[in-house]
């Protein structure tokens, strides 16, 4: 059983724990596949959600997989709330908890901040992202994706392919599919890959074709555009043209090979129209995943409180 | 006062003797000095150090008083051992006049503990944009100046400065960083900048203007000395400028040849300093570095801050560790007992160096010298407890370190100011 207060990073998870989690948000999606959107898993419990960062598919994935388990969500934005007034993380957390949340839904521009919220707060704290570091539901929820295609993740390939040095999304797939037994390929402009990538287990490739050979996921990764202003590349062009992931390219990879991408796409640059919208392209099946994962985070989560108690 | 059978620390060697002091000055060291009535102290089993010296710490003094003040630092400071101690100018008003160099002259002799010596700021306000008035500054007791906490960013102001101040024998003490290839960065760029998902600070950085000021000092044959050397590439730079003949002198700190910066991945925000903790290639530098004489001081830019300004996001933190109560026992435990240094090397980075950079007198255990000394006991342990710090700011990462080096008795002017 996961024994967590907190789900706030892959860094440390076991491939059982990972299993686990995959096991019960499989379930969850069958439960929802069937209609069922009444799961009191987590009746009488609330959830406070708190974003410090703008986010529409996380919040809302987030705040119905709480509903859906039964649970009362509140919902803050950052700029709307005392932290506009300038109360720190730690106050806020003190509060959050006198009000008796059971669960903190965070996101939050810098990493590590879960962290610090999970310290003083009594509550369970799920990250949503904290700055470059880590988003654990989002790789669930590739992994689950995954899973239900291949029926597996050990020995896949999967080929992650974008801005790798700002992604939290790429990071936490990392330590995940690595927990798991399959093979992470990272492709990206030199000015877009973290120091050290290579020593945490991925696999640095050089072309693009390196990449996508043989691959049997490719996943885009979203490129701000403020990267290009700061100098990271010199245009979106250039950026499509050597870094993209078009109808051509695509054929590298298996031939059963899907398509991810967590969202939102810049169509044309990281991935081209059709590919986003080819048959292999399972991008709307990972935001479906995503709420089914969020569902067995909170309630394997809840379990575990449960049984403390 | 007498100082009985310790184990002294001379410039040559270490050497079981006494050492009679008299009206702040020692008169002898010897052998079997004759009792003379005066106070003794028993020093057998313990070892007798030049007063430490250390030239670069952060009293917080005007302005943050409540991260720390001269009374809290001086009193810090005596516990680590320190007979004198140099205080950086980003107080609050800047100390870029003789107006904040003589408060904090008068405020330190009222306190009346360590030495404490102002280092006055390079330009006005450090912004760099105007000459502060270094001449009035060195007038009113400043022994330095630096912008510290940032780079002289224009090098036409930094070359005029240090080119002005040569005409005052007043050294640039250089903070050594180039703030735009920071660029937010709040952790040393590498492994554990990505495990943590923190922004890196990149080595060049620092390194850009440590070559950039050496550049400067080479160019005007003048003296410069570079702050908190934390890079095996700078440690290099300098290596290689001072075979070249350039009069660049360089200092460390305990956390750049102690650790490595996996500390950070821990998200615990008093690792957070800059510059950064980086990595092993580096630590072997800066130790090599020390070894070599490249580095000629170890110092601790004791930074105290107050827990407001470290129990947050650790983007947020403030930068700084509070060091000055520990650094001797990091010598002792991670380059004495480790063959890195002997004794007197350690006497020399601690005590005599940052004296001759400086212009201060001590530095040296000698007949006729003044009567400052550290006695502490190098087989006593101690595990850090930051909570237990007489500094206002309990911000050190170190807590639960085991160290070597204790400091028995702190003397300054040939009068007890700390008795352990």
């Amino acid at each position: 059983m996961l024994k967590r207060k907190d789900l706030i990073g892959l860094i440390d998870a076991t491939k059982e724990e990972i299993t686990e989690l995959l096991d019960v948000a499989e379930e969850m999606k069958r439960h929802l596949k069937a209609g069922e959107k009444n799961l009191p898993y987590l009746k009488g419990k609330t959830a406070t959600i708190l974003f410090y960062e703008n986010s529409t598919r996380t919040r809302t994935s987030f705040e119905l997989a709480a509903k859906y388990l039964g649970a009362t969500v509140i919902n803050i934005a950052a700029s709307s709330s005392s932290v506009a007034k300038g109360e720190t993380l730690v106050d806020t957390g003190k509060t959050l908890d006198a009000q008796l949340n059971d669960f903190l839904i965070m996101r939050h521009p810098m990493g590590g901040a879960p962290y610090l919220l999970a310290k003083v707060a009594k509550a369970g704290v799920l990250n949503a992202g904290d700055g470059m570091n880590e988003h654990p539901t989002q790789a669930l929820l590739d992994m689950l994706t995954m899973r239900e295609y291949f029926g597996r993740l050990e020995g896949l390939k999967v080929a992650i392919v974008g801005d790798i040095k700002h992604s939290r999304v790429a990071k936490s797939n990392l330590f995940g599919l690595n927990a798991m037994g399959a093979e992470v390929r990272m492709f990206a402009p030199e000015t877009l890959i973290p120091k050290g990538i290579d020593k945490l287990g991925a696999k640095l490739c050089k072309t693009k074709e390196e990449a996508l050979k043989n691959a049997d996921v490719v996943m885009g990764l979203r490129i701000q555009l403020e990267r290009q202003q700061a100098g990271n590349f010199p245009s979106l062009n250039e950026y499509a043209e050597f870094y993209g992931v078009d109808g051509k390219s695509l054929k590298l990879a298996k031939p059963n090979a899907i398509v991810m991408h967590p969202g939102p796409v810049n169509r044309g640059v990281e991935l081209t129209g059709k590919v986003i919208d080819c048959e292999r392209s399972y991008i709307e099946e990972q935001v479906f995943s995503g709420i089914a994962v969020r569902m067995a985070a909170l309630k394997l989560l809840n379990d575990y409180r449960e049984s403390t108690k | 006062m007498i100082i009985r059978n310790g184990n002294v620390v001379l410039k040559d060697g270490v050497q079981k003797c006494d050492l009679l002091i008299e009206n702040g000055r020692i008169v002898k060291i010897a052998e079997n000095i004759p009792a003379n009535g005066s106070e003794e102290i028993d020093a057998a089993g313990k070892h007798v150090f030049p007063g430490l010296i250390d030239m670069h710490v952060h009293l917080r003094d005007p302005g943050y008083e409540y991260k720390e003040d001269i009374e809290s630092g001086s009193k810090a400071a005596v516990k680590g051992g320190f007979t004198q101690i140099c205080c950086m100018p980003n107080t609050n008003p800047i100390m870029d006049n003789k107006v904040v160099v003589s408060y904090v002259k008068h405020k330190a002799r009222e306190v009346g503990l360590c030495k404490v010596h102002p280092i006055g700021a390079i330009t006005k306000g450090e912004k760099g944009e105007q000459l502060a008035d270094i001449g009035e500054m060195k007038k009113a007791g400043a022994v330095a100046i630096s912008d510290d906490g940032v780079s002289v960013k224009s090098s036409r102001l930094m070359r005029l400065a240090m080119e002005y101040a040569s005409g005052f024998d007043i050294k640039c003490l250089c903070h050594c960083e180039d703030k735009e290839l920071v660029d937010g960065g709040v952790v040393n760029e590498g492994l554990s900048s990505t495990v943590a998902g923190l922004k890196g600070i990149p080595r060049a950085a620092e390194d850009i203007m440590i070559a950039r000021d050496i550049a400067l000092a080479e160019s005007l044959d003048v003296p410069v000395h570079i702050c908190h050397v934390s890079t095996h590439s700078g440690v290099r730079l300098i290596r290689d400028a001072k075979k070249a003949g350039v009069k660049v002198t360089a200092e460390t700190c305990p956390h750049y040849f102690a650790v490595t910066d996996e500390l950070v991945t821990g998200f615990d925000t008093n690792t957070k300093v800059n510059p950064p903790i980086r990595e092993e290639i580096d630590k072997q530098a800066i130790l090599t570095g020390l070894k070599d004489g490249t580095l000629d001081c170890i110092v601790t830019d004791h930074a105290p801050h107050h827990i407001n300004d470290k129990n947050v996001e650790y983007n947020t933190a403030a930068f700084g560790i509070s060091g000055i109560e520990t650094s001797f026992g990091f010598a002792i435990t991670y380059l004495y007992k480790t063959g890195v240094l002997t004794l007197p090397q350690i006497a020399e980075k601690m005590s005599a160096a940052p004296a001759k950079i400086l212009g201060l007198d001590g530095g040296e255990l000698k007949e006729g010298g003044v009567a400052d000394l550290t006695i502490a006991d190098l087989d006593e342990s101690f595990v850090i407890d930051p909570a237990k710090f007489v500094s206002k700011g309990k911000n050190n990462p170190f807590g639960g370190y085991k160290l070597d080096g204790v400091v028995k008795y702190t003397i300054v002017d040939g009068e007890v100011k700390y008795k352990a």
